[in-house]
């Protein structure tokens, strides 16, 4: 049946709000700076000194945390996202955020092997946290679904590698990475494949999918197959230039998934009517769930 | 045991008059755009079998609250009678609690507004900077509560300890009491009733319960 009329519209689920581009840029640079930092460790073993790339994954998780900061009520008591670890991810991820940077620094100043891999793995702890801190907002169900957690984190180390290989262009010693973007890639169409196939046998807000169903196409293109074909063919052939580009592409489409995720795509739980009441000595009549692709709560 | 407050709300008397919201935002001066309650508007059924509900809706003061456990600073706290407070003093308006919650509740507003643009003197009189750029939700009409154990009244019996909303809905489809008291009215209705509480799926353990129907 045909609804109509705002009072009418409000039981359907709207698209949220109160975060907009600064929350989302914290997911985009957050993850990418914590994925590059990841990355770097890796590449460490080479011999190649990459501390310039450190340099790069604290900036972009720095501008992460500035632009949430830019985006909070009241940023001069911004130090109270401490005081909850005990359930909070906002607070673990700030306490991981603290520990990367201290680590970070200590990589660029002394340079030496442990500070880097604590560096890396501070990195993957950001990239989780922002993973898990989506994954308990029930008030969104495309974020709640715990695929969406997997999908930041692979995409988040997706875009490290990315950002790895892009250097490839300075330092060709790291051009054989792009087979590890390849795998990333590769790791993140599965999960993304599983996440929207799942979304849609629990239900979900319509636009929700709509907003996925939209970037699918240029999603798998850009960001898989283009890093996957040209994140092998460059490292078999020796071409950084293949692998930078198979690395832009990468970092390219993991934003602009993530703005769609943090955005378009994040659409409320909306309100459900399990039973219409029965009025005066009327019976109870059938409820409603408007707005949902299934009338089944996830 | 100490005392759990809960709401139930008899959709079978309720007409969708607003009388709730009005008193709400009178009660705890919300300024414009902002309701910390509301009355949702559905239809449903398929002609000839067709129904509208009126679903009144705020804070549901979860027994699990979601909000809280999201919240990085513990501004939002879970009390032992079951209200689920902020503290303005301490929130740092991130709105984590605002996408934790399944049941729309919370706002944060970030500029005062007006009704007409300029404030009026009632208006001035009430406006609390506090509140601003900070989450803000319902708060079962907090400051009545507390009042009670000050003045031996008993919330939901005695209209000065009871929520603005209930106090003023003309179906008297609301009641407000302690569900840990076999005396109280909202055991008794919830007994003889059939009832519901939203999205329970996500085990929230929403406070407020919808009747529906007979038992
Ligand atoms: S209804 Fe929302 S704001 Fe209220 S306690 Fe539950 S989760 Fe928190
Ligand atoms: S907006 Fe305030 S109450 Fe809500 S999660 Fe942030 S600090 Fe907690």
């Amino acid at each position: 049946m045909k609804r109509s009329g705002r009072a009418l519209d409000r039981m359907s689920p709207r698209r949220q709000t109160s975060w907009d581009a600064r929350a989302a840029t914290n997911f985009i640079c957050g993850g990418a700076g914590g994925g590059l930092l990841a990355a770097t460790a890796l590449a460490s073993p080479l011999g190649v000194d990459l501390r310039s790339l450190i340099v790069l994954g604290l900036a972009l998780v720095g501008l992460g945390l500035l632009a949430v900061w830019l985006e909070i009520g009241r940023p001069l008591r911004a130090l109270n996202v401490y005081r909850n670890v005990a359930t909070s991810w906002m607070t673990r991820e700030a306490l991981v955020a603290t520990l990367l940077f201290a680590a970070g620094a200590a990589a660029v100043v002394l340079d030496q092997p442990a500070a880097i891999w604590l560096a890396g793995l501070s990195g993957i702890g950001l990239v989780y946290a922002q993973g898990r801190i989506l994954r308990n907002q029930k008030g969104i169900p495309a974020w709640r679904h715990g695929l969406c957690a997997a999908l930041v984190v692979a995409t988040g180390v997706t875009e490290g590698a990315g950002l790895l290989v892009m250097a490839a262009l300075i330092w060709p010693a790291l051009t054989p990475f792009g087979v590890l973007l390849a795998v990333l890639a590769v790791a993140r169409l599965v999960v993304w494949r599983r996440y929207r196939e799942s979304l849609r046998g629990v239900g979900v807000p319509v636009g929700t999918l709509k907003a996925f169903d939209a970037i699918d196409v240029p999603f798998v293109w850009v960001g898989h197959a283009v890093p996957i074909g040209l994140g092998i063919a460059g490292a078999l052939l020796g071409w950084p230039i293949a692998v930078a580009l198979a690395g832009a592409a990468a970092v390219v489409a993991g934003a602009w998934f993530k703005f769609v995720l943090i955005g378009r795509a994040a659409l409320t739980q909306g309100f459900a009517l399990p039973q219409a009441p029965a009025r005066g000595s009327g019976r109870p009549g059938v409820g409603a769930r408007p707005g949902w692709s299934r009338a089944k709560a996830q | 045991m100490s005392p759990r407050y809960v709401m139930v709300i008899d959709l079978r008397r309720c007409v969708g008059c607003q009388t709730c919201t009005a008193a709400c935002k009178s009660a705890n001066a919300t300024p414009p755009g902002v309701q910390w309650r509301r009355v949702l508007d559905q239809e449903s059924g398929e002609y000839p079998d067709v129904r509208r509900t009126f679903l009144p809706v705020s804070c549901m003061h979860c027994a699990e609250p979601p909000c809280a456990e999201v919240c990085p600073t513990t501004a939002t706290q879970k009390r032992e009678d079951g209200l689920v407070t902020i503290d303005y003093d301490v929130c740092i308006g991130c709105a984590n609690c605002i996408m934790a919650c399944p049941y729309d509740a919370r706002t944060i507003q970030h500029e005062p507004r007006w009704a007409y643009g300029v404030p009026m003197a009632h208006e001035l009189a009430r406006a609390d900077p506090g509140r601003l750029s900070v989450a803000t939700k319902c708060t079962f009409c907090k400051e009545r509560i507390d009042r009670a154990a000050i003045t031996g009244q008993t919330p939901g019996v005695d209209p000065e300890v009871t929520p603005a909303c209930v106090n003023s809905c003309i179906s008297g489809a609301m009641l407000f009491g302690d569900i840990n008291d076999p005396t109280s009215g909202v055991v008794k209705l919830l007994e003889s009733a059939r009832h519901f509480r939203v999205h329970e799926d996500l085990g929230t353990g929403p406070s407020i319960y919808y009747i529906w129907s007979e038992t």
